[in-house]
């Protein structure tokens, strides 16, 4: 496999944006290493702050930093950056409508053999109940360098979630991306899946199976899970009625939710919500983590499959 | 002004700030009387004589920042904008009705003079410290007061907040403890012992002083003091102050955290305010 971590390019990005952009700020929790921002803290220690193992004060430090004109990184484990420090996300960065950027290496199942209490896996559901939050999960290293730099020029509160290991490329660096605006990978007419994050390498792998058996695939990376992108759900749901989706998040509240949502209101289409059911991880790999919830290639095809009789 | 003057001025201040926020209390039928009080002497030190702010502009860059980390005394602090004229005095009496800049809780989206919006105990100092640190990094002058309750002080990201305060060295930022040692459910004493708050602060690494929350001439004194030091540590103010200062029946009362007077009660606060000597 050819990849790098999504987390990597956090790192790489941040940098570069604080080099061209003396107000970008890192907010560390003690973390800096495994959320890769060191370099950014050894080259512009004047735009980093590390506040030690205290994420409810880094929220509330980068919120005073923000009302001050810098735009500040939170930046943790995703556990801790959703969870640990949701009601200071909530009262000091979107009540007020600040320009603070959450941004959490970690997401999802990723930190494997870290067990559950480092997993992940509720941060989406949460952040999206916060009302002006924009919540983006990148699916590969490219994507996830431009949405960082289009979330630093985004004005506002952006969730970004980042994962651990290294995940396939699926694009390549000249790729565009805008927040709130899903990327149709392939345009088809059978059945539509929705996938984000590094999830999406399998998805794609149950797409081109899917294909090689006959069927026309519509796969798309819905990258911003809030706001959605309403009218590429709403064109799936008119023109295929089909619908999979793909994510490592718990099934209840994340990129599943809100797409049957969008369905439910609309009153037609079916969906079927492929993720993690509602059950903490383990120590273990990956993949036996994504198989033992149904993540895999095979139960995405069956899926389509059940679909299609 | 010499010292006497303006320490009889800031007391004049004062019983305007506690009118005003009763008024307040009073007309929205419901509000936090009891903090508001206790910490009204420190308010008019703050924005009649110590805050360096300009109200015809209140973002301006270099203002000194005020933190209200205790948001529901904001009473106080809405008296304190009003008689600044930041808005029109009228506005007081839209406390906590529809569509009112004056919110239950500060909201700077709404309100001028706002400097963050604050209300879930705890939090508000963490922001101070941003702001106290932006305010380093940018070579700015300003200073950042914050007002933090005693019962607050049970949060555990107070210390946080002051810990980073500490490792960055920000003696720009003043902590201000209204130390009226009574919450919402009882005495602090009763439901969470502080213990000695000046004592922590400095075991934190602040310069802590404490002194008599309700004596203009020695708050005056402590914020001359504090803005001649040289210390490279943030300043507490420790302020042994009375839950309900001014209003007979209300000093010391803990019902009187979050309760609103009634018309024969409101007229009785007032008269009670008008009589204290200053």
């Amino acid at each position: 496999m050819t990849g790098k971590a999504t987390r990597d390019a956090y790192g790489e990005a941040i940098l570069e944006l604080g080099r061209d952009n003396k107000d970008i700020y890192v907010v560390d929790a003690d973390i800096g290493k495994s959320c890769k921002t060191v370099p950014f803290s050894q080259e512009l220690p004047n735009q980093h702050v590390n506040v030690g193992i205290a994420e409810q004060n880094a929220c509330g430090v980068a919120a005073g930093l923000a009302t001050c004109g810098k735009i500040p990184f939170v930046t943790t484990y995703a556990v801790f950056g959703s969870m640990r420090m949701s009601e200071q996300i909530r009262q000091e960065v979107c009540y007020p409508k600040l320009n603070v950027k959450i941004a959490c290496s970690h997401g999802g199942f990723t930190p494997a053999n870290d067990g559950a209490s480092h997993q992940g896996v509720e941060d989406m559901g949460v952040l999206r109940s916060i009302p002006g939050m924009t919540v983006l999960m990148p699916a590969d290293f490219y994507s996830a360098k431009k949405l960082v730099k289009a979330a630093a020029a985004y004005n506002g509160a952006v969730y970004l979630r980042f994962t651990r290991d290294p995940v396939p490329f699926i694009y390549d660096e000249n790729a565009e991306f805008e927040i709130g605006k899903a990327v149709k990978l392939k345009e088809g007419k059978d059945v539509a899946i929705i996938a984000n994050g590094d999830i999406m390498s399998v998805a794609l792998k149950a797409a081109e199976e899917l294909e090689a058996k006959g069927h026309s695939v519509r796969l798309l990376d819905m990258h911003t899970i809030k706001p959605l992108d309403e009218e590429a759900v709403n064109t799936c749901i008119e023109e295929i009625g089909k619908i999979i989706t793909v994510e490592d998040h718990n099934i209840l509240n994340g990129l599943g939710s809100a797409v049957c949502e969008m369905v439910a209101e609309k009153g037609k289409g079916i969906v079927k919500r492929i993720g993690i059911r509602d059950q903490f991880g383990e120590s273990a790999p990956y993949e036996y983590l994504l198989e033992k919830n149904g993540i895999t290639v095979d139960n995405i095809v069956k899926s389509a499959e059940r679909m299609f009789q | 002004m010499n010292k006497n003057d303006k320490a009889v001025m800031l007391r004049e201040k004062a019983r305007e700030l506690r009118k005003t926020a009763l008024t307040m209390i009073h007309t929205a039928g419901s509000g936090h009387p009891g903090g508001s009080l206790s910490a009204a002497d420190f308010m008019a030190a703050l924005y009649f004589d110590e805050l360096n702010i300009r109200p015809e502009d209140p973002k301006w860059p270099d203002r000194d920042r005020f933190v209200l980390s205790k948001g529901h005394v904001c009473p106080i602090l809405y008296s304190s904008l009003a008689l600044r004229e930041y808005f029109p005095y009228e506005t007081i009496y839209t406390l906590r009705k529809q569509g009112s800049i004056l919110q239950g809780h500060p909201d700077m989206k709404v309100c001028p003079g706002v400097d963050i919006s604050t209300g879930s105990l705890g939090q508000g100092l963490s922001t101070a410290v941003g702001m106290a640190l932006a305010g380093k990094r940018d070579g700015r002058s300003y200073r950042v007061f914050c007002l933090v309750g005693d019962g607050e002080c049970q949060e555990g990201q107070i210390w946080e907040a002051v810990q980073s305060a500490v490792k960055y060295e920000l003696d720009n930022l003043v902590i201000i403890v209204d130390n009226n040692n009574l919450q919402n459910d009882n005495t602090c004493d009763v439901v969470m012992p502080t213990g000695d708050l000046r004592l922590k602060f400095e075991a934190f690494g602040c310069e802590a002083y404490g002194i008599d929350g309700h004596d203009m001439d020695q708050i005056v004194e402590v914020l001359d003091t504090i803005r001649e030091s040289d210390k490279k540590l943030p300043k507490v103010i420790v302020g042994k102050t009375v839950k309900g200062k001014g209003v007979s029946f209300m000093e010391n009362v803990v019902q009187w955290h979050g309760m609103a007077p009634d018309k024969e009660q409101f007229a009785t606060a007032i008269k009670d305010v008008e009589e204290v000597t200053v």
